[in-house]
């Protein structure tokens, strides 16, 4: 078991290598990150030069790509063109955790930023994925259980509606019955915008009821797509013969699906949800946006409509980098429940 | 030698998209205390659907028993609820499948899902559990038991799976134990050796067997009667020395026919039986075998013979008799 | 009586049915499926038929003084922020969230399976580059980098004239962006099957009679895999509509003038309490266009589902 980590291990890092290139070599071709910079500083054709020099644009892209990584701390960058390197670069790169400043909040580092909407996000998607999980798991037993009922049609018609819907048409259609239509009827009714109302302050109450559409809006898409999986997962299952050995054995219903069944089944689905669970961050980018809610991917999408370049790709990095662990961690998990992989 | 089990005109359907299947259709036999019957025909003929049934393991929809009694000690099962029948299997009548590779559970250890039993059904504790598995997996053969019981089924060969299966069986010292085809999945060689562990475990531990299968040679080693089945009929039920060396139906002979033989000359061609499989949707009103049947004659289109005293404790569903060519 | 000669045998094998007719009967039967292929049909002509009943420049009116009106017997779908007939902008809006979708998809299936066949038929070195490089595709999330190259490329392309109608440069950068980057998933089924189909003796026996590898991959080995390629071309219409919905609703998506049902929905959610019907419609729309192809993906996969297609009918 432990070989199989450290393999998987080894793998992850070209990967990551690879995606960094591939997410580098997209930004720099974005624009020129000067255009964005306004300001008195850079009129003259001579400090454009200068600070295209300080920034490392004159060099070629793969020396580009090096300083991004380790930092130019460690050279001389040529300031005044006189062919001679005569300051140190101030980046200290990315594996060092330097991102950038980002080129729209002057002042803050891009992991600044980041950093401070992280935690938001994170409030946002942990219990959103703890619901979705249960959820899926109840309503896709019960749906492959009940096959052909009228509770499973009932349940599979619904998943069928609610994942080809998109996030926002669930979001806008649930912010306009519970909180726009509801006001309207007198009923008590759900906020729609932002993590806690001002005037009230952050409060855990406020906060959670900021919650609730947030997490709603998400949850239907996503429990709608994962228990289609449970539910086809468990009928595969409950058609094996050694589900038939069991019920041989004298053992009862229950037995038999939470002490065969249900470990065959959640294999697969545990690796679903593992790879899943990084793009729930980027998923919130849109939820984020309707709701007004102030977390990582309202940030993305903020700053890449004014070309913030550091605070893009210091997003688009950390969220690949947690698919690369998540990955490597559901893959694990896979290699700890299913023993024919652990023994290979 | 009491009646173990008794099956009285057992029907089975099942309701498929292409029509009824009439899978089972009115089978009665009785399995004796100590004694293993033999259950011969080919695929599709009913033969696991009969003790599926007994076990109550058909699902039901869109399978349905349609009448008949299963009698165990005095007990009808087929009225029998979900607790008691529970009860029942896998204690006082076990099974065992073809397949081992995939009628074992591949994410648990053999050792858990032979306790399983143990636990559920004689309410022993872990460590109980654990002695009597051992116990069980030396029973059956399996060396170095203690090290195996944390193996997985992957871990074994088919042989090993089998006797695995066989162990899991015999854990809550069963009255039947009901084999379908063990070692059809199996090769030739294994297949002798899991007959010989099931004939020395019944002498050891007194209990009766059904073993299924299409191959004669293993019913001639182990059964001590044989029912021969076709279309869900039985067409032939004897001693086991008498289905051999005294076949009364024209199903029954085929068979043996065909079978290669030792001693047969050189270019002999085997003989096979023409026709196909029969088509359990649509019935004929006559005999099922009669597409087939080299000795058919007009009756046999039209009334579907039941079966009649052909012996001593020999009976068979004919009109014809194979040796005079005269009506029975 | 001595044997007679075998009775002749009643004939009571029916003809097998072609693929074709099989796959199509088994279709048939999923009523869902169905269903999703009349809506479809009925939302091709609404989108494509509604031409003839509202001009694209009708759509492109603008008219501050009736802006934001809800529906009525003149703008049946009401008007925008702009004062623009949302019926007849879903009208034009529908034909480029359609085409978008078919044409990515054409995209995506062409990548997908070309790099799914080499990896998988070729194996090796080959195969070991293709595959890290899908990996790395795959573990960039989709969404935000839809965002990034939608943003980077949307203005680069000068506006297209078709048909003697223009269209904003972006719908050809969006398209190409969610092609793009929607192909990983086909690329590794085909790599699979053509991993386990290369070993069959049938690819044996071309090899023996002197076919060249590219027949062999397109004329032998893919055939062989339509099924999974057939339903995952269906069901990315259906995501690449949604994904165009997602980055023209952010903005940076398609441009405006142009419409699409996606980026009628940019800013719906400031006017949410006043004017619904900014949402509903071009919303509603895609929902009920992704639902019927999600529909009929489902029908197709079953029908196709090689496991069942093996059993005697």
């Amino acid at each position: 078991m432990g070989r199989y980590i450290i393999r998987r291990l080894l793998q992850a890092i070209p990967l990551l290598l690879i995606i960094s290139i591939l997410i580098f070599i997209l930004l720099q071709s974005s624009g020129d990150p000067l255009a964005s910079m306004g300001g008195k500083h850079v009129t003259r054709p001579e400090d454009r030069e200068r600070l295209a020099r300080i920034m490392g644009l004159d060099q070629p892209i793969y020396i580009q790509y090096i300083y991004w990584l380790v930092g130019n701390d460690w050279v001389k960058i040529d300031t005044n063109k006189d062919g001679i390197p005569d300051t140190f670069g101030s980046r200290k790169g990315v594996l060092r955790g330097d991102f950038g400043d980002s080129l729209v909040d002057r002042g803050k580092s891009a992991l600044e930023l980041i950093r401070e909407r992280l935690p938001n996000t994170l409030i946002l998607m942990i219990p959103a994925e703890i619901i979705i999980l249960l959820s899926s798991l109840l309503v896709g037993i019960i749906s492959a259980l009940r096959q052909y009922s009228l509770t499973d049609q009932v349940i599979t018609a619904g998943s069928f509606i609610g994942y080809s819907m998109p996030i926002f048409f669930i979001a806008l259609a649930s912010m306009y019955i519970f909180a726009v239509n509801f006001r309207k009827w007198g009923l008590p009714y759900l906020p729609t915008v932002g993590m806690f109302d001002p005037k009230i302050g952050k409060t855990t109450e406020q906060v959670l009821i900021h919650m609730v559409l947030p997490i709603f809006s998400m949850s239907v898409v996503s429990i709608s797509g994962y228990s289609r999986f449970v539910r086809s997962q468990m009928l595969e299952v409950i058609s094996q013969d050694y589900i038939r050995t069991a019920y041989a054995k004298g053992l009862s219903e229950r037995m038999v699906l939470f002490g065969h069944a249900l470990k065959n089944a959640a294999i697969p689905f545990v690796t679903l949800v593992g790879i899943d669970i990084p793009f729930l961050l980027g998923g919130a980018v849109i939820t984020e946006t309707i709701f007004g809610w102030p977390g990582m991917g309202r940030l993305f999408i903020d700053h890449l409509t004014r070309f913030d370049t550091p605070v893009v790709m210091g997003i688009l990095m950390l969220i690949s980098l947690a698919v690369v662990i998540c990955q490597l961690l559901t893959d694990i998990v896979y290699g700890w429940l299913d023993p024919r992989i652990r023994y290979n | 030698m009491d009646a173990l089990l008794e099956v009285k005109d057992l029907k089975v359907q099942f309701n498929t998209l292409e029509g009824v299947v009439h899978a089972v259709n009115g089978v009665s036999f009785v399995v004796e205390e100590g004694k293993t019957l033999g259950i011969v025909g080919e695929s599709g003929c009913g033969k696991s659907v009969t003790v599926l049934s007994v076990m109550r393991l058909i699902a039901e929809p869109p399978g349905k028993i349609t009448s008949g009694e299963i009698l165990f000690e005095g007990n009808d099962l087929l009225k029998l609820d979900k607790t008691s029948m529970q009860d029942l299997r896998g204690q006082k009548i076990a099974m065992v499948f073809q397949d081992p590779m995939t009628s074992l559970n591949p994410v648990l250890t053999i050792g858990k899902q032979i306790s399983e039993a143990l636990i559920v059904h004689k309410h022993m504790n872990n460590k109980e559990a654990f002695n009597r598995t051992i116990e069980l997996l030396d029973l059956v053969g399996i060396p170095q038991s203690k090290e195996r019981f944390n193996d997985f089924p992957h871990q074994f060969s088919g042989g090993m799976r089998q006797r695995v299966m066989i162990a899991m069986a015999l854990s809550c010292n069963p009255s039947i134990l009901i084999a379908d085809e063990p070692t059809t999945a199996l090769d030739v060689t294994i297949q002798a050796q899991i007959v010989e562990l099931t004939k020395n475990l019944q002498t050891k531990v007194g209990m009766s067997v059904i073993w299924i299968t299409h191959d004669l040679g293993v019913v001639a080693e182990i059964a001590d009667r044989v029912i021969v089945m076709y279309a869900g009929y039985i067409v032939e039920e004897a001693d086991v020395f008498n289905i051999f060396e005294n076949p009364v139906h024209p199903y029954t002979l085929s068979l043996l026919k065909s079978l290669p033989r030792v001693d047969s000359r050189r270019y002999e061609r085997l003989e096979i039986i023409p026709g196909s499989p029969p088509d359990c949707i649509h019935m004929p009103a006559g005999c099922p075998f009669m597409p087939r049947c080299g000795y058919a004659i007009e009756r046999c289109k039209v009334e579907n013979p039941r079966l009649v005293n052909v012996g001593e404790a020999h009976m068979a569903a004919c009109w014809v008799d194979v040796k005079t060519g005269r009506l029975d | 009586m001595t044997q007679t000669d075998a009775p002749a045998i009643p004939e009571i094998e029916k003809p097998p049915l072609l693929l074709g007719q099989l796959v199509f009967l088994r279709f048939k039967r999923h009523k869902l499926a169905v269903a999703g292929v009349f809506i479809l049909i009925l939302l091709v002509f609404y989108a494509v038929g509604g031409t003839f009943f509202k001009s694209e420049d009708y759509s492109l009116v603008t008219d501050s003084s009736i802006r934001l009106t809800s529906p009525s017997s003149i703008h049946y779908f009401g008007t925008d922020a702009v004062g623009r007939d949302i019926l007849a902008r879903t009208i034009y809006g529908g034909q480029i969230s359609l085409l978008i979708g078919l044409i990515a998809m054409v995209l995506e299936v062409i990548v997908g399976v070309l790099i799914g066949a080499i990896a998988g038929y070729y194996g090796g070195v080959l195969d070991s580059i293709l595959m890290r490089f899908t990996e790395a595709m795959l573990n960039i999330p989709q969404i935000p980098l839809l965002l990034v190259l939608g943003k980077m490329l949307s203005d680069k392309i000068q506006p297209i004239h078709l048909f003697g109608r223009e269209f904003s440069g972006s719908v050809i950068v969006i398209i190409a962006v969610i092609g793009l980057t929607s192909w990983m998933g086909l690329a590794r089924v085909v790599r699979a099957n053509f991993l386990s189909l290369r070993e069959q003796e049938f690819v044996t026996a071309a090899r023996c009679t002197g076919t060249n590898n590219l027949s062999i991959i397109f004329e032998h080995i893919l055939p062989n895999t339509m099924a999974p390629i057939i339903v995952s071309a269906t069901l990315s219409v259906a995501n690449a509509i949604i994904s165009e919905a997602y980055v023209s609703f952010l903005g940076v998506g398609v441009m405006p003038p142009t419409a699409t049902w996606g980026n009628m929905l940019n800013g719906a959610y400031n006017y949410i309490e006043t004017a619904p019907w900014l949402w509903i419609f071009p919303g509603g729309l895609i929902v009920l266009t992704v639902l019927s192809i999600n529909f009929i993906g489902d029908g197709l996969r079953d029908a196709l589902d090689p496991r069942a297609l093996t059993q005697a009918e």
